[in-house]
C-alpha cells in the first residue's frame, strides 16, 4: 500500500532515497519507543540505582513490581477501573447505538440539529457542566465517593460514541435495511439483526475508545471519588502513588509500567479496530 | 416533508414514525436534558449566586462576574496558559503528525512495525505518560538529562523552569501524536496517484508535488486536526496537573492545598482554575463563571466545526 512508483530514478537514488527515509524512520521510532524503554528499565532498578541517573540496570529487581501489587489500595484501584470502564463500556455502546442508528437512517425534521448537538456537546470541555452536576450527586443523590456518577451517565448515550458509530452506520448501504423491511423486520429487529452483525468492527472501535476513555479518565474520578481511596481508579491512584511512597522512582515506574501494561496489550491483539475507529473520526468528507 | 392534510391512516403511520424516532432517540435525550441541559441552566444561576457548598446559596448579582474578569489575580495567566498552549500544541501536533504521517506513507519495508510504534504513546494513559516524562526529564538525573549531558548540552530545569514547564508539556503532546499520524496517513494514502505522476511529467520536484497535489487534497483533513486539537487543548487538565504536582515534590495527597500551575502559575490552565475554585476553594459562583467562559469560548471554536469545510458533517446532512 506503500509502494510508489518513483519514475525517471536511477537505482543509486533510489537506495539512497530508501536510506534516507528508513533513517528517519528508525529515529522517529527511538523518540516514540525510549519512554516506554526507560519506564521499564527504571522499573526494575534497586532504590538507590533509581536516584543515580545510571541508565542500565545494576541486577534486575522484579521484586519491585511485587511490592505495588502488595501496596495498599493498588488492586482496589485495578478492581474500580475495570468496573468503570467495563459497565462503562457496555452501558455507553448500548445505549449509544440506537441514537446513532436513527440519526444515520431515519429521516425526520430535525435529524441535522441533533446531529450538530450531538457534536456540539462531544467538543464541550465537561469542565463547563461538572460543578452543578457534583452538587447533585453529592447533596442530592449522596453518591459521591462512588462510581456511579461515572457510570451512570453513560447508560443514556455517550455524545462521541454515537458521532462515531454515526459515522460508520452512514457507510452501510441502505438497500441492506430496505430489504430487511421488505422482509418484515422491524427497525429494532433491523438494527440488532442487520445492522449489528454488518458494524461490528465499528463497534468494536468504538467500544475500545470508550474502554480506553474510562480507563485513562483522571478528572472524573478526580472529582467524584476523590474523597474516599475505595473508589480511585488506577489513573487516580498513580498519581497519588508518589506522595504515599515518596519519591522511589524505582517503583513508581513500576506501577506506571503496570498502568500502561493492559491498553499496550489490548493494542497489540486490537490494532486493525484501533486505526478504523481512528480513521472513521473525521476523515471522509 | 408530509403533505398538507394526509388521510386518516396515513396520519397514524406518521405519528408511529415518529413515535419510533422518539424512541430510538430517547437515550440521548434523556442524557442530553439531564447531563447537559440541567448542569448549564444551574451553571448560568450559580454564578450570580454567593454559594460555598455549606450555607445556602445568595443571590450576589455581577460580582462574581466582576470577581473573575476583573479581579481574580489568576485569571488571567489561566487564560495566557490555555491560549499559549492551544497555539503552540496544535500548531506544532499537526506539523509533526503531518510529517509523521509522510514518512509512514514513504516507508517501503517494515510499515506495520514503525507505524505500531509511532502510534502506541498515544495510547498511554495520560497519568502514566505523565509520570514517566517527568521522571525521563527529570534535572539532574532524568535519563534525558544524562543523555544531553552526556553530548555536552547543559539541559534546561524542564518541568522545573517557568519558561521550560509548557514546552515540557507540548514536548509529552507531540509524544502522543499518533491519533493525527493514522488521520493523517489515511488522507495522504487517499490522494488520487495519477495526479502525481502528471505533476512528474510535468517536471515537478518533491516540494512542488507537495505543494500542488499532497496540501489541496488534505486541507480538509488538516482544517479538521486543526479545529478538533483546539478544542482538545482548551480542556486540557491531567497532564498540566499532574505534571505540576509530581515535579512540585511536595505531598500532594487528596486535600492538599498546593497552588496548582507549579512553577509560577506556568501551567496553570483554566480547567484547573475551574476545579480549584469549585472544588478546592468552594467558590461556586466563581467557579460557574469561568465555566461559562470556557463555554462561550469553545462554542465559538465549535461553531467553526459545524461548516461543512471542517468535514466533520456529511453533505447527507
Amino acid at each position: 500500500m506503500t509502494t510508489r512508483r518513483r519514475s525517471g530514478r536511477t537505482t543509486r537514488g533510489r537506495v539512497l532515497h530508501w536510506i534516507a527515509v528508513h533513517t528517519t524512520a528508525v529515529a522517529a521510532a527511538l523518540f516514540f519507543l525510549l519512554p516506554f524503554v526507560f519506564v521499564f528499565l527504571t522499573s526494575v532498578m534497586s532504590d538507590e540505582q533509581a536516584m543515580s541517573g545510571e541508565l542500565w540496570p545494576r541486577g534486575w529487581h522484579w521484586s519491585n513490581y511485587e511490592a505495588v501489587l502488595d501496596a495498599p489500595g493498588f488492586l482496589d484501584w485495578w478492581r474500580n477501573s475495570l468496573i468503570y470502564a467495563g459497565l462503562g463500556t457496555l452501558f455507553a455502546v448500548c445505549s449509544s447505538l440506537p441514537v446513532a442508528y436513527a440519526l444515520a437512517k431515519f429521516r425526520f425534521r430535525g435529524r441535522r440539529p441533533a446531529v450538530l448537538l450531538v457534536v456540539a456537546t462531544m467538543m464541550l470541555p465537561p469542565q463547563v457542566v461538572v460543578v452543578p452536576m457534583y452538587l447533585v450527586w453529592a447533596q442530592q443523590l449522596h453518591l459521591s465517593g462512588s462510581l456511579w456518577p461515572l457510570i451512570v451517565p453513560l447508560a443514556f448515550g455517550d455524545a462521541y460514541s454515537i458521532f462515531l458509530l454515526r459515522q460508520f452506520l452512514l457507510t452501510i448501504p441502505r438497500e441492506y435495511l430496505e430489504s430487511a423491511k421488505v422482509d418484515g423486520c422491524g427497525e429494532l429487529r433491523t438494527l440488532t439483526r442487520i445492522v449489528v452483525p454488518m458494524a461490528k468492527p465499528g463497534i468494536a472501535a468504538v467500544a475500545l475508545f470508550q474502554f480506553f476513555f474510562c480507563w485513562n479518565d483522571y478528572f472524573g474520578p478526580q472529582i467524584y471519588a476523590a474523597q474516599n481511596p475505595g473508589a480511585w481508579t488506577l489513573s487516580y491512584g498513580l498519581e497519588s502513588f508518589k506522595s504515599a511512597h515518596g519519591v522511589n522512582w524505582n517503583l513508581t515506574m513500576a506501577a506506571t509500567a503496570l498502568v500502561m501494561a493492559p491498553v499496550v496489550l489490548v493494542f497489540f491483539f486490537a490494532q486493525k479496530a484501533f486505526v478504523e475507529g481512528v480513521t472513521l473520526t473525521g476523515v471522509k468528507g | 416533508m408530509a403533505p398538507r392534510s394526509p388521510a386518516p391512516g396515513l396520519r397514524r403511520k406518521h405519528l408511529r414514525r415518529r413515535l419510533r424516532t422518539l424512541g430510538f432517540l430517547s437515550p440521548w435525550l434523556v442524557g442530553f436534558t439531564v447531563f447537559f441541559g440541567y448542569p448549564l441552566v444551574a451553571t448560568v444561576y450559580f454564578s450570580f449566586m454567593h454559594y460555598n457548598q455549606i450555607r445556602a446559596p445568595s443571590f450576589v448579582g455581577l460580582r462574581n462576574w466582576k470577581y473573575v474578569l476583573g479581579q481574580m489575580p489568576l485569571f488571567g495567566p489561566a487564560l495566557w496558559n490555555t491560549l499559549w498552549l492551544v497555539v503552540v500544541m496544535v500548531t506544532l501536533r499537526v506539523v509533526f503528525g503531518l510529517g509523521v504521517g509522510l514518512l509512514v506513507t514513504r516507508l517501503t519495508s517494515g510499515v506495520g512495525l514503525f507505524r505500531t510504534a509511532f502510534y502506541l504513546p498515544c495510547l498511554a494513559p495520560p497519568v502514566a505518560a505523565t509520570v514517566a516524562f517527568v521522571f525521563l526529564l527529570n534535572p539532574g538525573t532524568g535519563p534525558v538529562d544524562e543523555a544531553l549531558s552526556a553530548l555536552g548540552v547543559t539541559a534546561p530545569r524542564w518541568f522545573n523552569d517557568p519558561d521550560w514547564a509548557k514546552p515540557s508539556l507540548v514536548l509529552l503532546s507531540l509524544w502522543g501524536v499518533g491519533d493525527l499520524m493514522v488521520v493523517f496517513m489515511a488522507a495522504l494514502l487517499d490522494v488520487p496517484r495519477e495526479q502525481y505522476e502528471a505533476a512528474e511529467l510535468d517536471g515537478a520536484g518533491a516540494l512542488a508535488k507537495f505543494r500542488y497535489v499532497t496540501w489541496p487534497s488534505i486541507t480538509p483533513v488538516v482544517m479538521f486536526a486543526v479545529v478538533t486539537g483546539v478544542v482538545q487543548t482548551m480542556q486540557y487538565y491531567t497532564q498540566a496537573l499532574v505534571a505540576g504536582k509530581l515535579a512540585s515534590g511536595v505531598n500532594t495527597g487528596p486535600g492538599s492545598t498546593v497552588q496548582p500551575g507549579y512553577p509560577d502559575h506556568s501551567t496553570l490552565t483554566v480547567p484547573q482554575l475551574i476545579y480549584s475554585l469549585g472544588f478546592q476553594n468552594f467558590n461556586t459562583g466563581a467557579a460557574c463563571v469561568l465555566s461559562l467562559v470556557l463555554f462561550v469560548i469553545a462554542m465559538a471554536v465549535t461553531s467553526l466545526l459545524m461548516r461543512r469545510r471542517a468535514g466533520l458533517l456529511t453533505a447527507e446532512d
